[in-house]
Formats: C-alpha cells, sequence, structure tokens
C-alpha cells in the first residue's frame, strides 16, 4: 500500500485535531497559571480552523480509505462541524465555571480535543474495528474528564462508575463483534453487508451478535435499561464535564448506530428493528416518568436525555432514509439544545455554589429576564411546543414512524413527550411565578453571555426556518 | 482422539479451572496468581491453534509485565476483602440464574450446531518456512496502519489522564517532596551532615 497525499487528505481533519491537540498538550506545559487561558484559545481556534479544514477537504463523494477503515463522505462532514461547534460552545461555557473552582487547567481542553478526534474517528468508521477504537478514544477522554475535579468525591464516584459499566458495555460489543466477524469473515461494513446479502450466512450467530452489538450501543446512548449510569455521571461530574458529555456525544452514538446498524448490518433491518423498539419505547417512557420525580436539575436533564435518546432511536429504526434524516436532525439539534440548557445551569452557578436544586431558578425572571427567556426557549424546544425547533425535530421522526406504518409507536412517543412537558414546563413556571430564593446577580463575561443567547435564539430561529438543516441532513443521509 | 485434542482439552480444562478460582479465591493474591495460570493455559491453546506470536505476545506482556504489575498494587493495596465480598451469597442465586441462562443460550449459538467442523473445518497447516510475525508486522503497518494510529493515540491519551488525575503539587508540610537542585546545591561539611549526641539505649 502507498501513502499519497491524495489518500491522506480526506482524513486531513483527524490530522489537524490530533496535531492541535499534541501542541495544546506541549504549549500548556510552559505557561503560567494566569496565562492557562493561551490553552484555551488554541483549543478554540483549532476547532474553528478544523471546520474550515473539513469544508475545504470535502468533495462530496463517498470515499473508502486506508482499506476500507475510514469512510468519508457527507453524512461525515455534516456530523463533524456539528461536533466542532458545539464542542467549542461546550468549551466557552465551561471556561468561567473551572476558573472559578480552580480547576481551570490545560488538561480538560487537551482531553477535550482527544474526545472530539474520537468522535470525529467514530462518525467516519467503514470498519468495526476503526469503530470500536474511536469509540474507547472517546470514552477513556471522559472517564478521566468526569474525574477532573480530583477533590470531589462524587466526581471520582461517578468516573468509577462510568468506568466500570463503559468496559462492560465495550465487552458486550466486542463479543457481539466477534459473532459477526464469525459469520461473515469480515470487520469492515461494506464486505459484512455484502457477505449478508449473499445467502447462505447464519443467520442464528449473526443475530445472536447482533443482540451484544445492539446492547454496547445502547449503553453509549444511555437508552434504557441500559441507563443505569447516565443520572450518576450526569450529576457526579463537574457541570462543565456534563454539559460536554450531554451534548456532542450525542451525535457520536447517532453515527455508530448509523454506521454499524444500516452501513454494516444493514440487512437484518427487520431484526434490528425490533430491538430498538423495545429500547426507545422503554426510554421515552422510564425517562419522561422518573424526570418528573427530580429536584436536582442534572439529574432531571439526565433522564431527559433518555428519553430524547429514544426518540433518535424511533427515527433509526424507521429504517427510511427519512427516519435517517429525521434522526441526524433530532441528534444535532438535541445536541444544541443540551449545550444550551446546560450552559444556564453553569450561568447560575458560581464559586461555591451549584445551581443544581429546581428552586435555584425559582424568579429567575427578576433577576435577568434576558437569561430567563432563553431558558424559557430552551426548554419549550426540549419540550416540544412550537415554533422552537424541538417541535420540528419531534414531528419529523413521528412522521418518519408513521410512513413506515407503525403509527401506534408515534402514539407511544407523542404520550411521553406531553408527559415529559410537565416538567420543561414546570422550569418556566419556578422562573416566572415565583419568587427568587437568592438574590445574588449573575456574574458571567461578556462572551458567555453572547453565545448563550445565540444558543437559545438559534432554538427560535431554527424552529421557524427548520428547511435549512433539514435539507442539508437530507442531502448527507442521501 | 488425537494427541492434538488431547492436549487441547487439557489446557482448557485448566483454564476453566483457574478462571473459576480467580473469582472465588478469598485472598487476592491467589486470584491474581490463578489469573497468571489461566492467561498461560490460554497462550497454550493459541499455540494449538498456530498463533504463535499472539501466543508469546500474551505469555511476555500479560503474564510477564501486566500481571506482575497487578500482584505489586494488590499487595500495597490494603484490601479489605471482607466488603468486597459482602452481599455474595446474597446475590448468588441471582447470578446463579442469570450466569446459567447466558450459557445456554451462548452454548445453543457457538455450540457445533453452527460452529462446528463441517461449518468452518479447520484450515491446512502452514508451511514449516511460514512466519507468524512477518505476516502479522506486514498487515499491521499497512492494511492497519489507521487503526494502529488511533491505538497509539488511545494510549497517549491514558498516560495523559493518569498523570492528570494523579500527579498533584502540595506545598508546606503535607508531603515530603524532593527538591533536585537544593539537593545538588549541598556543601561538604557542616551543610550535608548533622551530628547528633544521644544517650545509649539498652
Amino acid at each position: 500500500m502507498q501513502f499519497e497525499m491524495s489518500s491522506l487528505m480526506p482524513v486531513l481533519p483527524e490530522i489537524f485535531i490530533l496535531s492541535a491537540a499534541c501542541v495544546v498538550l506541549v504549549v500548556d506545559l510552559f505557561l503560567k497559571e494566569e496565562r492557562r487561558v493561551v490553552s484555551y484559545g488554541m483549543a478554540q481556534i483549532s476547532l474553528l480552523l478544523a471546520v474550515l479544514v473539513t469544508l475545504f477537504t470535502a468533495t462530496g463523494e463517498r470515499q473508502i480509505l486506508f482499506d476500507g477503515s475510514v469512510v468519508r463522505d457527507a453524512m461525515s462532514d455534516v456530523l463533524k462541524i456539528a461536533v466542532y461547534l458545539i464542542s467549542a460552545g461546550a468549551f466557552l461555557y465551561a471556561k468561567d465555571y473551572l476558573r472559578d473552582r480552580d480547576i481551570f487547567k490545560g488538561e480538560f481542553y487537551v482531553l477535550g480535543l482527544f474526545a472530539v478526534l474520537g468522535m470525529m474517528v467514530m462518525i467516519s468508521a467503514n470498519s468495526f474495528l476503526t469503530i470500536y477504537l474511536g469509540l474507547e478514544l472517546l470514552a477513556l477522554s471522559l472517564y478521566a474528564l468526569v474525574a477532573f475535579n480530583r477533590d470531589s468525591v462524587q466526581g471520582s464516584e461517578a468516573a468509577m462508575k462510568y468506568f466500570v459499566l463503559g468496559a462492560l458495555a465495550s465487552g458486550m460489543l466486542l463479543y457481539g463483534i466477534s459473532m459477526v466477524y464469525g459469520a461473515t469473515g469480515s470487520i469492515e461494513f461494506g464486505a459484512v453487508s455484502q457477505a449478508l446479502a449473499n445467502s447462505g450466512v447464519d443467520k442464528r450467530v449473526l443475530v445472536f451478535g447482533l443482540v451484544f452489538v445492539v446492547i454496547g450501543m445502547a449503553f453509549k446512548f444511555g437508552a434504557v435499561p441500559f441507563h443505569m449510569w447516565v443520572p450518576d455521571v450526569y450529576h457526579g461530574a463537574p457541570t462543565a464535564v456534563t454539559l460536554f458529555i450531554g451534548s456532542t456525544p450525542k451525535i457520536a452514538a447517532f453515527a455508530l448506530a448509523m454506521r454499524m446498524l444500516v452501513d454494516g448490518l444493514g440487512v437484518l433491518h427487520a431484526d434490528w428493528q425490533g430491538m430498538l423498539v423495545i429500547l426507545a419505547v422503554l426510554s421515552m417512557g422510564v425517562g419522561n416518568l422518573v424526570a418528573i420525580a427530580q429536584a436536582n436539575i442534572k439529574r432531571m436533564l439526565a433522564y431527559s436525555t433518555i428519553s430524547h435518546v429514544g426518540f433518535i432511536l424511533l427515527g433509526i429504526l424507521a429504517g427510511t432514509g427519512k427516519g435517517y434524516t429525521a434522526a441526524m436532525f433530532y441528534s444535532i439539534v438535541y445536541a444544541a439544545m443540551a449545550l444550551g440548557g446546560f450552559g444556564i445551569v453553569m450561568l447560575l452557578s458560581r464559586k461555591g455554589f451549584e445551581a443544581e436544586r429546581l428552586d435555584d431558578y425559582k424568579g429567575l425572571n427578576e433577576r435577568s429576564p434576558w437569561f430567563a427567556g432563553m431558558m424559557l426557549l430552551l426548554m419549550f424546544s426540549m419540550a416540544g411546543v412550537p415554533p422552537t425547533v424541538g417541535f420540528f425535530a419531534k414531528m419529523f421522526v413521528l412522521e418518519a414512524v408513521v410512513s413506515v406504518d407503525m403509527t401506534w409507536l408515534a402514539l407511544v412517543g407523542v404520550f411521553f413527550s406531553i408527559i415529559g412537558a410537565f416538567y420543561y414546563l414546570r422550569i418556566v413556571k419556578l422562573m416566572y411565578f415565583d419568587k427568587p430564593v437568592d438574590e445574588t446577580p449573575l456574574s458571567a463575561g461578556l462572551d458567555t453571555q453572547v453565545v448563550l443567547s445565540v444558543n437559545g435564539l438559534a432554538m427560535l430561529v431554527l424552529g421557524l426556518f427548520p428547511a435549512g438543516l433539514l435539507s442539508i441532513c437530507a442531502a448527507a443521509v442521501g | 482422539m488425537t494427541f492434538e485434542l488431547i492436549v487441547f482439552y487439557l489446557f482448557s480444562a485448566i483454564l476453566v479451572a483457574s478462571a473459576t478460582m480467580v473469582i472465588t479465591r478469598r485472598n487476592p493474591v491467589h486470584s491474581a496468581l490463578f489469573l497468571v495460570l489461566a492467561f498461560f493455559s490460554c497462550a497454550a491453546i493459541w499455540m494449538l491453534a498456530e498463533a504463535e506470536f499472539l501466543a508469546i505476545v500474551l505469555v511476555l506482556v500479560y503474564v510477564g509485565a501486566v500481571m506482575v504489575l497487578f500482584l505489586f498494587v494488590v499487595m500495597m493495596l490494603d484490601i479489605d476483602v471482607a466488603t468486597m465480598k459482602a452481599g455474595f451469597i446474597r446475590y448468588l442465586p441471582v447470578g446463579l440464574l442469570v450466569t446459567l441462562a447466558m450459557l445456554i443460550e451462548i452454548f445453543l449459538v457457538v455450540g457445533a450446531d453452527n460452529f462446528g467442523l463441517d461449518k468452518f473445518p479447520s484450515p491446512a497447516p502452514a508451511a514449516a518456512d511460514y512466519n507468524n510475525t512477518e505476516s502479522l508486522g506486514n498487515v499491521l503497518y499497512t492494511a492497519y496502519m489507521y487503526q494502529f494510529e488511533l491505538a497509539a493515540v488511545i494510549l497517549l491519551v491514558a498516560i495523559i489522564a493518569a498523570i492528570g488525575l494523579t500527579l498533584r503539587k502540595r506545598s508546606g508540610t503535607e508531603v515530603r517532596q524532593q527538591d533536585p537542585s537544593r539537593q545538588v546545591k549541598v556543601k561538604k561539611g557542616p551543610d550535608r551532615v548533622r551530628l547528633v549526641k544521644m544517650e545509649a539505649q539498652d
């Protein structure tokens, strides 16, 4: 095999982010404590440059590289750009939070960039081995980030739980992959799906392997009944890390499902559809019902994530181009919503105080009408109230499910999202109709305020004009 | 029964037995030693499957390095076995039930029906001059170059994570630390040695 520029250009975004992470790592060593902001700036600039690099190397065609290990197509480009932008937002919100808690260190951004790299690898994986390595790279960075505040007992406990369950899930996934390999003789998605198309392969072994692959994937998604780690990790991790875990990895998880189930095991659609139906219904049910009982906003948002994952799975299980488009739209929109939601939590937190309890949101309108408005938009969007974008995300998914004659599933989805609307609207009620408990003025840098406003308004703007993003997703799924 | 089959069953039996011992021993050092035995019998089975290079790597890396390190850690840490084992009996029935169900399912799938010799005949033995290491090396740096690089990145992240989570710079008397620059600056004479007169004790 020859390594030429033509075979390296399509993976330039990955090479760029890897180099950037290494440069930040080295430069950070020579920085004085008060100049730490330089590492942050470098991480941000590299994410923004990565957008340009991805755009300039995009050809729009489907390219398979490195002997079938990597694929570069329109979907990977769109998802990668979404990952860069949302990660950049997460880094920005995290800055003040970390500084207030004396954990503003270069490692946060280095590990963050490596996590971004892991997600990029997953997004353009074309073999089970590549996708597994990308997943581990992401997971390893996240374990370290969860334990980032070393003096926090809660953080260490959450990291330990995350690590043990994550390792178990990886084991399941690998076992499933080994079964698929045993039955088809290949780990490359193209070859696997070709082997599946030739009848004569043993379906029993394949479905057995598929079960483990789906379980491993459900763990990573945090779908019920494999969701046990989600609330504890969201709660225990520093909010800056929760924000990161809660947003972009959902896009990567969507890519994981698309690559493995659709590109690789697409022929077995009838088999995995049933499994995803169970996961989706349980996730929507348990997520929405348990979220009502939470008094801690981080736990509440964790359960809300679980319910949103159910919706993403609905789009994937439809198994049509329309369904995939809807699921892709949903995962990108959800990542942006989660970014904003946790961004507000961090905005209200300050040195020595975590705005974790729901009571901390009482009377936010009197303290800051503008950010109460932003939170209102974000909560409406999560609940799926028109004209915010969350409504359209849910509508597209439900439309896709109805179009494959699974109307009952769409009804279940609507039913649970109505139940879910309760706890989102409860926050709105607390903000607007209750007296504030805490009168401390909000202190946030101008950059955070501007980006948070853009983040909140984006929910409204995307909701008013959803066609743009939707057509990008539709073109990407192709 | 051929000689090969006898060897296979022998090592498999040792493997299963030692794996059981790993999880049932009270003493963590014994568990670690049984794990070494399990790895070793596993290496022997791989050798039987003509995966010589992997078998040797398993012994060198896992038995030679990882397990020795692991034993070292187990001996250094004061592990309270009683709390670790708490609830073992209570959860045993459920655990056994789940294990049994999974065992039956796995056996139905991985058993002779689906992976029997008629479905997957044993490949022709490799020629005497066939070099396992060479053929692995040939694909590792060409066909699997991308994955190989990724594995390297994962190791780098592991180093960063481990150092980031454990390196602490503490000041004051909390932890006694060496300061090499001060050590070097020490001069001969009273700077270096302080003689203390003490009463002899019996």
